[in-house]
């Protein structure tokens, strides 16, 4: 063991900033990090053993326990439990016989929940030793633990049957699909490898900049700053190493369209990242990708093999003397705030994911303290696309201030859920007819992050300047309970991503969940309503988006659907307390002195 | 020369070195932002958010902005006022604090300001967490239930090999600060007083000793935190 952790520190020259990359090599290799390797890997970086606990402590797929030789990690957000998750968590902890959350007694198999592993139109999902299974069942589910029982390997319980596209691919041989439902023309048309960087060889890098910023084309993650403004201040920075990042650390519940970029455009992305270094400057690009992906880890890295060989990247790339670019991947280690661009970087340095002040701006200060672009997949495709066809091309697309497409990961109650590009202007009600949805009680737009919408806002139209959305529209059905389906889930999920720093979002989101349930049971009151709004505009003063929108779940449903909140707490009278639980109470002091006697 | 500027705190103008951080450069001027996660001397890390001021109509932290040139800044308004009072009491209703009891009565920052904000009771629900008391320290004793997580000492406090001896644990509400057996185990009493001195609450204890400044004598008792700024 002791073998292990030298060599693997010895693979990454000591580097403590390499710290992430470290825990992951050991853990595969052991299993699990035990107080014993913490030491070893902290004597081995002479640094204090709690500096490594932690990182270690921080992401969810760390573990200081063994989690068998098989683990389970079964999504636990709203979409699995939408298409049954509670009959195959039941399958699962009926034939391995042991609880979620636990090991069974010989070591074999381990049940753990996980947060939305990025496959909300194939849920119930989960990951299993690094492989994605997906559309479980309880049949599937007794079926995998059989197979664990018989000895077999993930790959063989996995069996031959592949998702589309790439998902075949001998390097991914994956369940999963991609479910392209509608192709538009920057983003998933068709594409001739090399293309973009054959343009850009042509170009100088202030003609690139100007191009980028005259197509107006925007953050694609959610918070919708202008890209070429963010590479011209780039460029400006003083440094003498410059860093391009890819933001693959797409965590927002519902969204998975930058799986499926990567699965079918990766040449479109890491192009769009030489592209980007070789407008500002910088001659390292870093993939930061979320560990629940790792299944696409041999495929992408063999496409950057590949673009090494084609001189897409490397030294001379293009032919071109100074363009000098090369690309590695740091996934994540599952922790949704990591999507938040300075959080992204402290962990990317081996450090827990904690949101930084700004300023300075990682474009002035980023990683290593360097100046740093974060840009999200699909900006970078769009970048692309923008050099080869033009500005003036991109800009008849989209609306007047949302030039472009967007592409939308749809999951919920439709027939048709999937990944759709649409130009930015389409209505609620257009996507709703294309992906077949009827009966639809709410749209969650954007995310558990963004808003959930009611029937009157559906004539409303995707755009930065009405409803901006990340990516993602979650369908939520008439036959749903609203606020125990949905909000709680995302209530929870907030509370359990926090990094928790900022006071207000550590401790309000779980304060939340408590007052939420009160009201679901029919134990809330107006009081317990009114001050979700006050408490909101507390969390406004958080550092970073997750912790100021943490409560958007519980306001947008507050504020757009009144009446589920009025019916739950009709008849409660704030001169009493109804949060006080009779029957409970009176039963608990029952036991109390039925003992006693 | 440190070249100086003019700024407006609440329409009164003030004035300080350029850079200087807001939080000092108001105390200059008389004025107090409350204050718990910064400390004099170390890196701020705006956590506890409580020194928030509105800057141009955006919410900032006062411990991590530079004063500049023209900035007006409001301090003392109303919203600013309830959300650094709904901080205080949210500190309360998240951890386990027993101020009756606690060696650092009196001197606690966060008991301090909610005797300012004249907390009563606070509307967030408790929490009662289920926390530690770590006392096999040979110097200090650490009683996570009073502990606000405000970072101070992670930041400021190192043995002397310039190690850092706390750090975060975990993430969220089960976000705990660690302390490093190894680097703590041979650290000065100086050391050890120092780390209780930094902590703003009664989280870090130097063993052996407490209760050695009667009531009505202690920091508190004597001066109303911020009135020894406010003038």
């Amino acid at each position: 063991m002791g073998n292990t952790v030298s060599n693997v520190i010895k693979k990454y020259n000591g580097d403590e900033t390499r710290l992430m990359d470290i825990l992951m090599d050991i853990q595969s290799e052991l299993g699990y990090l035990s107080d014993w390797t913490i030491e070893q890997i902290a004597k081995a970086l002479d640094v204090p053993k709690v500096s490594v606990e932690q990182t270690v402590s921080f992401y969810h797929f760390f573990t200081k326990e063994p989690r068998g030789k098989y683990t389970i990690y079964l999504n636990n957000g709203a979409l699995a439990f939408f298409h049954g998750r509670d009959e195959v968590a039941q399958a699962f902890e009926e034939a391995a016989g042991c609880k979620f959350g636990s090991v069974t007694k010989d070591g074999l198999i381990g049940l753990f929940d996980t947060a939305c592993i990025g496959m909300s139109d194939q849920e119930p999902a989960a990951i299993i030793n690094e492989e994605v299974f997906t559309c479980l069942s309880p049949e599937k589910a007794m079926a995998i633990i059989a197979g664990m029982r018989a000895g077999k390997t993930v790959d063989e319980i996995k069996g031959a049957k592949f998702g589309d596209g790439q998902n075949s691919n001998p390097l991914i041989q994956s369940m999963v699909n991609n479910n392209i439902m509608k192709r538009g023309e920057v983003v998933f048309a068709d594409y001739k490898p090399g293309s973009g960087i054959k343009k850009a060889v042509g170009m100088s890098s202030n003609e690139i900049i100007q191009l980028v910023k005259s197509s107006y084309v925007r953050g694609r993650g959610g918070a919708g700053f202008p890209t070429g403004m963010k590479w011209e201040v780039a460029k400006k920075a003083h440094g003498d190493v410059k860093y391009i990042f890819c933001n693959a650390d797409e965590g927002e519940p519902g969204t998975f369209k930058d799986r499926v970029i990567l699965t079918e455009f990766p040449y479109l992305v890491f192009e769009g990242m030489a592209v980007a270094g070789y407008a500002v400057g910088a001659k390292y690009g870093i993939l930061y990708l979320r560990n629940e992906y790792r299944y696409l880890r041999k495929y992408l890295e063999n496409i950057l093999e590949q673009m090494r060989d084609e001189n897409l990247l490397g030294t001379f790339i293009g032919g071109k003397q100074g363009f000098n670019f090369d690309i590695k991947i740091q996934f994540g280690a599952g922790a949704y705030v990591c999507g938040e661009e300075s959080a992204l970087i402290e962990s990317a340095e081996g450090k827990r994911g904690e949101p930084r002040d700004r300023p300075p701006f990682p474009v002035e200060k980023g990683y290593l303290q360097k100046p740093t672009v974060v840009n999200n997949v699909e900006t970078l495709c769009s970048v692309v696309r923008i050099l080869i066809n033009g500005s003036e091309w991109y800009n008849k697309l989209g609306t007047k201030e949302s030039k472009g497409t967007k592409v939308i990961s749809v999951s919920g109650d439709c027939a048709k859920p999937g990944i759709y590009e649409i130009e930015w202007g389409f209505t609620v009600n257009d996507i709703l007819k294309m992906v077949e949805a009827s009966d639809t009680q709410a749209v969650q737009v954007g995310g558990p992050s963004g808003s959930c919408i009611a029937p009157n806002e559906f004539p409303r139209e995707l755009s930065y300047e009405d409803l901006a959305t990340g990516g993602s529209l979650i369908i939520i059905g008439r036959k749903r309970d609203l606020l125990k389906d949905v909000v709680l889930n995302f209530t929870e999920f907030f509370r359990d991503e926090s990094c928790g720093s900022c006071v207000p979002c550590r401790a309000l989101s779980g304060m939340s969940k408590v007052i939420l349930e009160r009201i679901i049971e029919g134990r809330g009151t107006e009081k317990d309503v009114a001050s979700f709004n006050k408490w909101h505009s507390i969390m406004r003063k958080n550092r970073c988006g997750l912790g100021q929108t943490a409560l958007n779940p519980i306001v947008t449903t507050i504020k757009n659907f009144p009446e589920i909140y009025k019916n739950k707490i009709k008849g409660k009278d704030d001169r009493f307390c109804p949060s006080f639980d009779l029957e409970k109470a009176v039963a608990d002091y029952d036991a109390a002195t039925a003992e006693a006697r | 020369m440190p070249t100086f500027v003019k700024f407006t705190i609440d329409g009164v103008v003030c004035m300080s070195e350029e850079g200087r951080q807001l939080v000092e450069a108001a105390v200059e001027n008389g004025v107090f932002i409350p204050t718990l996660c910064n400390y004099p001397g170390i890196p701020p890390k705006g956590s506890c958010r409580i020194c928030t001021v509105m800057i141009n109509g955006r919410p900032v932290t006062a411990c991590t902005t530079k004063v500049a040139e023209g900035m007006e800044i409001q301090n003392n308004i109303p919203e600013l006022e309830e959300f650094r009072r709904a901080v205080v009491e949210i500190l309360f209703a998240e951890g386990n604090h027993l101020c009756p009891s606690c060696e650092k009565s009196g001197f606690c920052e966060l008991q301090a300001l909610a005797y300012r904000y004249r907390m009563t009771v606070p509307e967030f629900p408790y929490m009662f967490p289920n926390r530690d008391v770590e006392s096999w320290h040979p110097k200090i004793m650490k009683d996570h239930n009073r502990c606000i997580l405000c970072k101070r000492c992670i930041r400021g406090i190192h043995n002397s090999e310039g190690k850092p001896i706390f750090d975060f644990g975990k993430r969220g509400d089960k976000l705990v600060i660690n302390i490093d057996s190894e680097t703590s185990k041979n650290i000065s009493d100086e050391l050890a007083q120092k780390a209780m001195d930094m902590c703003p609450v009664g989280a870090i204890l130097k063993k052996e000793k407490g209760f050695d400044v009667p009531i009505g004598k202690r920091r508190y008792d004597l001066a109303p935190i911020g009135t020894e700024i406010e003038k």
